[in-house]
């Protein structure tokens, strides 16, 4: 052991990693950004949920996945998908309801997915993916293929039984899943302290029997550490952990929200709390990178960002006629 | 219609169709200590459509209470007050997700009291924000009233109008057996004439919208105005249809529609779940078994939403249910017996 008391991510990632999660992460911001902008101009309809202020508990937990490992979403998805790897242009192309995109037009923004690889989806059911992921892990152990799921949840979902159902399950057959909560203390309009009878949601993995640690969700450093931790326990067959990201959602629960039983005080001090500008310091405190470098990153994922939204308009509209494929294997052609 | 002018001039008020449905818990907020709402989000929020909206300040959130996000057991609890004593109204966000509450309302509530030979009543009311229009995509664009209906020991009602909101969520509320409503969500802002006070709209009856000889149009929900609209441009042919709103799915009004097909001998039910095994499959059936067999002269029609969940882009969306137009050609077809 060395006393090396650099934090985690600088510690075990090397530059490009480092500069990637970065301009993943601003990837997500100016995603969620154009994506809001969109539906006020009218070109994207229905509804949508924005996890600006989370941006780092999607990155920093997904980066001891490969393509291999699956990770199942929610409806606030849009973060975890391009956090897993997807083109955000043909995340683009879904939420302007056109065949580029992933799901050919079909979900839209609240079935947001990326299939090949593997984000098997967001989900409009709250607690709709927890089971889903503990069948990936069983999938996982069965056929030995040393695959982990990564199962985001909100800490509204933790008062669903699919919860509570999903992590007994996950313990007592030991899959490799990790449960992570994104704590933003609200689900919708209802706190934590008003729906959850603990304080925090890792407390509840005592009851099964699982590690369970709360930590500072816009630290990526922090999450990225616990969350590899569990991620290396569930690849050696230890069985399942669940994992607290404390952060905040910047915007309303979605593009209906009056924000009424929150205060202007307290979304200030969050957005004080920015994750990105934290990481970006850290990276730059660190000689990762410095300021020019980091706006280079930022431009690049600007530019992506908007060669995305270009792409997507000039998408393809599905057919009328194909308004039942896909139901149906035989259809998929 | 022709109702005197005068009368209508006292009670001429319009408000919309949650207005009507937030008029109705009201008053028995007021009317009833047993009265308590239920759901997520229900209070400072006001309901994900409003709907619920400043009860809670007038109330308390002893008698509007916010639930976890918890259907199961939400509703379990809901049926559970229920069988002792309160009154509850449980709102579900969106009737989506009522499938993760079925255990509670198909295996407890709707069987409780036969189940208990009679000893039991669980007059609990189940609110179902329902249907397609919004963009939302296959997990919250459903109509699952047929689902409902299928149950025996559960009442189904869907109102159409801010009238019948109102006046069928007071009759559920009274009913001593749990009853499911199914609210449109493209309803909700709709603007109608609705009575002060307390009033009930009696739960089992169809209402007849439009009077008409040709063809009987039965059609449900948002589906009554699209079909209204249908036979504004059909009467402009000569073709005058019959529209009846459903109300309740179960009971089914069987006597308001055998009665419109014996006059008419056409049937074409729209409604707005899939086809297949859906409400017009049931009144069909009746049809086809009842006395008014003899008097159809073209085969029974159905419109229903496509086979397949509601997809998320706006043109797939409107395709894949029952619009206007599609009414309109499928009523004139079977008027002119081209079926
Ligand atoms: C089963 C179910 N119940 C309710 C909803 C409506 N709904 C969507 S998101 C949400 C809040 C979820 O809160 P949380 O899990 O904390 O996630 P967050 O929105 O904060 O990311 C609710 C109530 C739903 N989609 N599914
Ligand atoms: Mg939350």
């Amino acid at each position: 052991m060395t006393d090396d008391n650099r934090p985690f991510a600088i510690r075990n990632y090397d530059p490009a990693r480092l500069r990637d999660a970065l301009r993943k992460m601003y990837l997500i911001r100016f995603f969620e950004e154009g994506a809001e902008d969109s539906y006020m101009r009218g070109l994207i309809h229905g509804t949508m949920h924005l996890s600006i202020g989370q941006e780092a508990s999607a990155v920093a937990s997904c980066m001891g996945l490969t393509d291999e490992d699956k990770i199942t979403s929610t409806h606030r998805g849009h973060g975890h998908c391009i956090a897993k790897g997807a083109e955000v242009r043909r995340m683009f192309a879904e939420f302007f309801g056109k065949e580029e995109g992933y799901c050919h037009g079909r979900g839209g923004s609240m079935h947001i997915a990326d299939v090949t690889r593997g984000n098997l989806g967001a989900n409009g059911i709250v607690g709709g993916g927890l089971p889903i992921a503990v069948g990936a892990g069983l999938t996982a152990k069965r056929l030995n293929t040393g695959a982990v799921a990564i199962c985001f949840f909100g800490d509204g979902a933790n008062n669903e039984g699919a919860f509570h159902e999903a992590l007994n399950m996950a313990a007592i057959w030991k899959l490799p899943v990790v449960f992570i909560c994104e704590n933003n203390k609200y689900g919708m309009s209802t706190s934590t302290e008003r729906s959850t009878a603990v304080k925090n949601i890792a407390e509840r993995a005592v009851a099964y029997a699982m590690p369970g640690h709360t930590v500072d969700g816009n630290d990526f450093s922090a999450v990225a550490e616990t969350v590899e931790a569990a991620i290396a326990r569930a690849r050696a067959g230890e069985g399942p952990s669940l994992i607290e990201n404390l952060t905040y959602r910047w915007r309303g629960h979605s593009k209906s929200d009056r924000n009424r039983y929150r205060t202007k005080q307290e979304i200030d001090e969050w957005m004080a709390r920015d994750p990105i500008q934290r990481f970006r310091a850290e990276l730059i405190e660190h000689g990762v990178l410095d300021e020019s470098e980091a706006e280079k990153v930022i431009a690049e994922a600007r530019q992506e960002v908007e060669a995305g939204i270009e792409f997507a308009k000039s998408g393809t509209a599905p057919r009328i006629s194909d308004l039942a494929k896909y139901v149906y294997a035989e259809e998929n052609a | 219609m022709n109702a005197p002018a005068k009368q209508l001039d006292a009670d001429t008020r319009e408000i919309s169709y949650s207005e009507a449905i937030r008029e109705a818990m009201g008053l028995a907020l007021e009317r009833d200590e047993r009265v308590v709402l239920m759901g997520e989000d229900i209070g400072v929020y006001g309901g994900a459509f409003q709907v619920t909206g400043d009860l809670v300040e007038r109330f308390g959130t002893d008698r509007v209470m916010d639930t976890p996000i918890s259907e199961l057991g939400g509703a379990g609890v809901a049926v559970g007050a229920a069988l002792t004593g309160l009154r509850p109204i449980f709102e579900f966000q969106f009737s989506d997700f009522a499938a993760l509450a079925m255990e509670q309302i198909v295996n407890q509530a709707a069987k409780m009291r036969y189940m208990l030979g009679g000893e039991a009543s669980v007059p609990v009311v189940f609110r179902m924000p329902a249907g397609s229009g919004t963009g939302a995509a296959a997990q919250h664009s459903q109509s699952f009233e047929a689902w409902f209906g299928h149950v025996p020991g559960l009442k189904v009602v869907q109102p159409s109008t801010p009238e019948d909101a109102k006046g069928l969520l007071l009759a559920a509320l009274e009913d001593p057996d749990p009853v499911v409503m199914f609210e449109h969500k493209l309803l909700y802002k709709m603007k109608g004439h609705v009575p002060e006070g307390w009033y009930t709209t009696p739960i089992g009856k169809a209402a007849i919208r439009r009077d008409g000889k040709d063809v009987t149009i039965v059609a449900s929900a948002i589906m009554v105005h699209r079909a209204l609209a249908a036979a504004e441009k059909l009467a402009e042919e000569g073709i005058e249809a019959e529209v009846i709103d459903l109300r309740s799915v179960r009971p089914i009004d069987r006597d308001t529609i055998i009665g419109s097909v014996r006059k008419t001998g056409k049937l074409l039910c729209v409604y707005e779940g899939v086809r297949t095994l859906g409400v017009g499959a049931e009144i069909s059936a009746m049809i086809a078994e009842s006395e008014a067999f003899d008097y159809l002269d073209a085969p029974i029609q159905r419109l229903g939403g496509a086979e397949a969940p509601i997809p998320y882009n706006p043109d797939l969306e409107k395709a894949a249910v029952p619009q206007t137009p599609d009414i309109e050609v499928a009523a004139r077809r079977l008027a002119r017996r081209e079926v």
